[in-house]
């Protein structure tokens, strides 16, 4: 399982990638093998505030839906456009091609937003969830 | 990201012959009623889709196997399951059910007659003990005796339009004698089986039933014939899927102790017109000439979002029933249901300018199409239980 060590990670198995206010948000690699064949993602539109730790969106996979997460307070700026045609890279690319939306950050100060895990801390979670 | 689907987890989980051989190939495993069994082994679509288009290799070594053997078990079977085994030539199979005296549901079955008086019958992995014991006891009091042969067997499914092609390289057995809903004893990749022509995927295929010792080498042997044409391993994802689509109803998804078998629609599997009492005969003979509480309906979604098991069917808005099992179709490109409704609402529905179904996905309204069950039916026949 992969676990980029630039990347930060929600208890809720999204991560999100910090560039200066510009938070990208997707869903990890745990979190797309634990769903299997993702069909459809419903993301926040270009706009929409989000706030952290609340719905956002949702995950439609073959067995399960999950709802999505926002990691981060801010407005979404953009809304990844080739998920809707192919959601399949949720699975293929999960931290590549397959971001779900970007973020502009309300606190714009580079400190980093409260609640997210590190990957050590990403993996040591995911690991008591596989073996409980 | 929370999960919401029901992955249950409980200790120590029964292993088949072929667990190690599914963790090599990298299957995500998952507890199924006690057993540790793939769930898919990359991904569920691609699995699915091999197999309404070539082939795929399925482990179903969970399913309990009870051989009924003895004098008066064909007449034992018959007062124990709603169908009529007694009818059934050797060497075919039929789908039937087991029902409480209130008429529910215990279980589905198929029953294969392998002899005058011996009968192999496979039942839900989640209902086997209860399947055991009922069977225990109604078959008490004939000259016919059960035995849980579970442990003996090894299941392994073919299914999909190239699983006669596959299977043939490996057995002298001519497979087109082997007719749907029938079985042989076989030698197959060198190793002796019984071969039976049936399945839950909708589409042609074979299961193997086989010493849990020749598992091994048949899986392989199976895969490296189908290397070429297609096969791949699938797993319980797109065995369900399959299923859904196929139009059957899986036991515990809309089959229960709660159904009688003409709400789900199997009203053809219970044979009130046989000879003799059959436990059950009594409840299911009323309940057959009473209108049904609830019609099993076919929905296709209009939109992406997906109806799932225990969603609210909303007929004018108003709840009128409820999903019992839906999943994306791979087939289709769509979601798709099956849901138990009010008749009345089905009946209303079925009018083209009667109002609108739709499903409550997660507190939204979703626009539903009824359609006539099931989903997909292949081309090149009948593909259903007999």
């Amino acid at each position: 399982m992969s676990v980029p060590g630039e990347l930060y990670y929600t208890p809720e198995h999204e991560w999100v990638a910090i560039n200066g206010s510009l938070a990208s948000v997707g869903i990890t690699d745990y979190a797309q093998r634990a769903l299997g064949d993702v069909v459809f993602v419903s993301a926040p539109a270009a706009g929409a505030r989000v706030t952290s730790g609340e719905p956002c969106g949702e995950v439609e996979s073959t067995k399960s839906v999950s709802d999505l997460y926002s990691p981060v307070d801010g407005e979404v700026t953009e809304v990844n456009p080739e998920i809707e045609d192919d959601p399949g890279l949720v699975n293929s690319d999960p931290y590549g091609a397959g971001w779900l939306f970007k973020v502009q950050l309300d606190d714009a100060s580079g400190e980093l937003p409260p609640g997210l895990l590190s990957a050590p801390e990403y993996t040591a979670l995911t690991k008591e969830e596989s073996e409980s | 990201m929370t999960e919401s689907s029901d992955g249950a987890a409980a200790a120590a989980p029964r292993r088949t012959p072929l667990t190690s051989v599914h963790s090599e190939l990298g299957a995500t495993l998952t507890n199924f009623a006690g057993w540790l069994m793939p769930l898919r082994y990359r991904s569920e679509t691609a699995e699915h889709t091999a197999v309404r288009t070539a082939a795929g290799i399925f482990d179903l070594s969970h399913m309990g196997e009870l051989a009924v053997s003895g004098p008066d078990a064909a007449a034992a079977l018959d007062y124990a399951l709603t169908g009529q085994p007694s009818a059934i030539q050797p060497g075919r199979a039929r789908y039937t059910m087991i029902c409480a005296r209130d008429g529910g549901v215990l279980d589905d079955l198929i029953v294969y007659r392998l002899g005058d008086a011996e009968f192999l019958v496979v039942a839900n992995a989640a209902n086997t003990a209860v399947v055991v014991a009922a069977l225990t006891e109604r078959v008490g009091g004939h000259d016919a005796q059960v035995s849980d042969r579970t442990d003996d067997y090894a299941l392994i499914a073919v299914q999909g339009p190239r699983a006669a092609a596959i299977l043939a390289g490996l057995t002298s057995t001519d497979l087109s004698t082997v007719r749907y809903y029938a079985s042989c004893p076989a030698q197959l990749a060198g190793r002796q089986v019984l071969l039976a022509r049936t399945g839950y995927t909708g589409e042609d295929g074979f299961e193997i039933f086989a010493a849990p010792e020749d598992a091994g080498h048949l899986w392989a042997s199976i895969s490296a014939a189908g290397a070429g044409q297609g096969l791949i391993p699938a797993g319980l994802a797109a065995r369900a899927t399959l299923r859904l689509e196929a139009g059957m109803p899986l036991y515990g998804k809309g089959l229960s102790r709660e159904v009688p078998p003409y709400d789900a629609g199997l009203g053809r599997a219970v044979r009130l017109d046989k000879p003799g009492d059959f436990v059950g005969r009594a409840a299911l003979a009323l309940r057959a000439a009473a209108a049904p509480e609830r019609q099993l309906i076919g929905l296709i979604g209009q939109s992406r979002r997906v109806p799932r098991h225990g969603y609210d069917v909303l007929w004018d808005g108003a709840p009128c029933g409820s999903v019992t099992s839906g999943a994306p179709s791979p087939t289709l490109g769509a979601p798709i249901a099956m849901a138990y409704v009010r008749p009345d609402a089905a009946e209303q529905a079925a009018d083209p300018a009667g109002g609108q179904l739709a499903v409550d996905v997660r507190g939204q309204a979703e626009p539903a199409r009824l359609v006539e069950l099931p989903f997909y039916r292949r081309a090149d026949g009948a593909a259903r239980r007999s």
